[in-house]
């Protein structure tokens, strides 16, 4: 029981720094101003084009397919295999579940090994690569030691040590509702938990937020009409 | 740097990434900005007692005012796709100039002050107070960036290591620690009106030997007004076109052009400068004094139009920033889009049919175009997006028989900067102009091989005084540099139908 206490502690308590740090950062993103017209052109000159151009980074990570195909390839495998293993994941969170996260769940399985393969390689180019390795510093290691570490203990139960899901759902649905549902003690799934809300809380405090600031850069997200609309914001609007 | 040092390097063979080595450009470093230089653009004319605090206060006032860098020094993963891009790192393998490496000098500085990981844990996350040593660092690296925006085109998040780059200058420039190159100039644009210095009789004196000139190669009376009131159009353009070769040949093509279309225009003596460097040293103050010149003037000689002649960064201040530093232009005629690049008004022209090119007149031209990586990444010419790349070209198709383009990720939005831009274009830092121009001297190499070419035009003044100089280190004479309006002058037909 003490345990399913401390992991309760720890989850609400990594929720709120998530949801509220992530929640500042975009406050801070949104109110600050952009003074000047500043999108990479050439660039949409409608607000449609402007969502398209975003919805192509977001998808298909369009600039860094242009860019470099081995870090497109193992960025893109990690990000994609992720989202499996996150929609996997939502039946944890909703009861009953809807049908197309039980349909999703055996490719939430091979996401989860795309995902630790785009990992092991993004990792491996800051070892070979000499350009990367010089600007990694020890936190962007620790940061994918962080994620495969929590790809593997996942994997580990998902494939090899089965562990009562039942009991963790139980478990999260109680945090959810306020009613504390014991969790199991098997520790791969204790590891697993720690390491998951080890990565909420770095979230908003580090480089995680290129989530969040992908949608707020001036250089995608930008019309290109300054000729035709006059803008101005911050200092260029004062006097 | 005595210029004897300095030798090209050598071309890539297959266009392999170069290594990484360290330290490669540590000693480059522009001429310091005297007193006088600093104090005539509003900064500190040495370095201020308390820096490290000024600056680091100064940093945080930068951010909080500029959505673009709190995100950038936010977001950056690391992932080293700009790694390969900037051409400085391309020709000086110093890992300083890979735009991530460049960005964190500053992303360093700002996490040890305004992050949580980098006040708690600076080793973890390479976080550094703002020290002698990594100030020269700044100087050192943050005057080997041109702004010219390629690495922003390859970022997944779109950072753009020319916002980062204007602001270090900023800071330094607060403390001051700055450029004598360019705050030397800008100096002179608020005190005389253009870059050069040229006051008003030698700019008068210099126009009307140019109109000589003129009448004697054309036989036409073409003229090249200044300070004429009423005129239709205002005409601002770089002052190397009042003085240099190959400038000057342009400004006679703007002439000639005008001149067929029976277009009334003028020069101003008091806004004589399109340039305009704040932007180099991201002094917002600066950029909206300089450019302020431009509407007085504009609304001195009541003028109905605005064209900018050719000059890329000028062109991206005229284009993206006018409106918003010196607009609205309710002023101006509203049939015309304010400002008007030189190139979308000769193109209109040629659609219309109020001018006409015979191509043949340039025949002894094997031509390809260098894409300015403002007007490229950072602008636009006519109503679609691209229309940067598609107008210049068709005004040389049009004028010319012979055209051919670089390798196409060299150009457009890819191109690579010549080596020069972004306040750089002096001569104490000419290795390094002559190192970052490699990739585009290998592009060009590329179809000077395969296809003859003999003219390199390009439609910007720090493009085309770089290439002057630069060429001839990598063997290719130094007039291959043309204007594109030297190739639309030489090819218009005067005379007749107007």
């Amino acid at each position: 029981m003490t345990l399913t206490v401390l992991y309760a502690i720890l989850f609400y308590a990594a929720a709120i720094l998530f949801i509220g740090g992530i929640a500042r950062k975009i406050y801070i993103y949104a109110k600050t101003p952009a003074p000047l017209k500043i999108p990479t052109t050439p660039a949409p000159l409608t607000k449609p084009g402007v969502a398209w151009r975003i919805i192509k980074e977001i998808t298909v990570f369009q600039s860094l397919f242009k860019s470099n195909k081995w870090i497109w390839i193992f960025g893109w495998l990690f990000h994609f295999g992720l989202l499996l293993v996150l929609l996997r994941h939502l039946r944890y969170f909703i009861e009953p579940t809807w049908f197309w996260i039980d349909l999703i769940q055996p490719f939430g399985k091979y996401g989860s090994i795309a995902m630790v393969v785009g990992l092991f390689g993004l990792w491996a180019r800051r070892f070979l690569v000499d350009r990367v390795r010089y600007i990694s510093s020890p936190s962007d290691h620790l940061m994918l030691l962080l994620l495969i570490s929590i790809g593997l203990t996942g994997m580990l139960m998902t494939f090899f040590i089965p562990i009562n899901i039942v009991a963790v759902k139980g478990f999260i649905m109680g945090l959810m509702t306020f009613d504390l549902q014991p969790l199991p003690g098997n520790a791969v799934l204790l590891i697993h938990l720690a390491l998951v809300i080890a990565l909420l809380v770095v979230f908003p405090i580090s480089k995680l937020l290129h989530a969040p600031g992908l949608f707020f850069a001036p250089t995608r997200n930008q019309r290109d009409n300054p000729r035709e609309q006059r803008h101005v914001q911050g200092w260029s609007a004062e006097g | 740097m005595a210029k004897e040092t300095v030798t090209a390097p050598k071309y890539r063979e297959f266009r392999e990434i170069p290594v990484i080595v360290e330290g490669a450009m540590a000693n480059s470093k522009p001429y310091a900005a005297k007193p006088a230089h600093q104090e005539s653009v509003g900064f500190p004319g040495e370095l201020v007692d308390n820096w490290q605090d000024v600056a680091v206060k100064k940093l945080g006032e930068l951010v909080s005012g500029s959505r673009a860098l709190q995100v950038f020094l936010d977001t950056c993963v690391k992932c080293g796709a700009c790694t390969d891009k900037c051409h400085y790192y391309i020709g000086t393998q110093d890992p300083n100039n890979m735009p991530v490496a460049r960005q964190d000098l500053l992303r360093k500085v700002y996490r040890r002050h305004y992050t949580f990981a980098g006040k708690y844990f600076p080793k973890l996350v390479g976080a550094l107070d703002f020290t002698e040593e990594v100030r020269d660092l700044w100087y050192s690296y943050f005057h080997q960036c041109s702004q010219c925006r390629r690495c922003s085109v390859f970022c997944p998040y779109g950072i753009d290591t020319a916002e980062i780059s204007m602001a270090g200058r900023e800071v330094l420039d607060s403390i001051g620690v700055g450029q004598k190159y360019c705050n030397e100039i800008l100096g002179k644009v608020h005190k005389i009106g253009n870059n050069l210095g040229l006051p008003e009789p030698a700019l008068v004196d210099t126009l009307e030997g140019l109109e000589e000139d003129l009448e004697d190669d054309t036989g036409h009376k073409i003229r090249v007004p200044v300070d004429e009131k009423g005129a239709e159009v205002l005409l601002i353009t770089p002052s190397a076109d009042f003085f240099a070769e190959p400038h000057i040949d342009g400004l006679m093509g703007y002439a000639k052009v005008f001149h067929q279309a029976g277009i009334s225009w003028t020069l101003s003596s008091y806004a004589s400068e399109a340039a305009n460097f704040s932007m180099f040293i991201g002094s917002h103050e600066n950029l909206k004094k300089a450019a302020m010149r431009i509407r007085e003037a504009a609304l001195e000689l009541g003028v109905k139009r605005i064209v900018v002649g050719e000059c890329g960064h000028a062109w991206r201040v005229a284009y993206s920033f006018w409106n918003t530093l010196i607009g609205p232009f309710d002023f101006l005629d509203k049939a015309y889009p304010s400002p008007s690049h030189i190139c979308e008004v000769t193109y209109g022209l040629l659609q219309k049919g109020a001018i006409k090119l015979d191509k043949e007149a340039n025949d002894h031209r094997i031509i390809t175009f260098h894409d300015s990586c403002n007007v490229s990444r950072a602008s636009r010419m006519g109503n679609m997006p691209g229309g940067q790349f598609v107008i210049p070209r068709a005004l040389l198709k049009a004028a010319a028989n012979n055209f051919y383009d670089m390798a196409p990720e060299t150009i457009h939005e890819n191109t690579f900067c010549c080596g020069g831009g972004g306040g750089l274009l002096t001569d104490e830092l000419m290795d390094l102009r002559v190192k970052g121009a490699l990739p585009r001297m290998e592009a060009l190499a590329e179809v000077v091989e395969k296809y003859d070419v003999n003219t390199l035009v390009a439609i910007c003044a720090i493009c085309k005084t770089q290439f002057a100089k630069v060429l001839p280190y990598y063997k290719f004479p130094m007039d291959m540099i043309t204007s594109l309006h030297q190739v639309v002058g030489d090819a218009i037909v005067l005379g007749g139908n107007h």
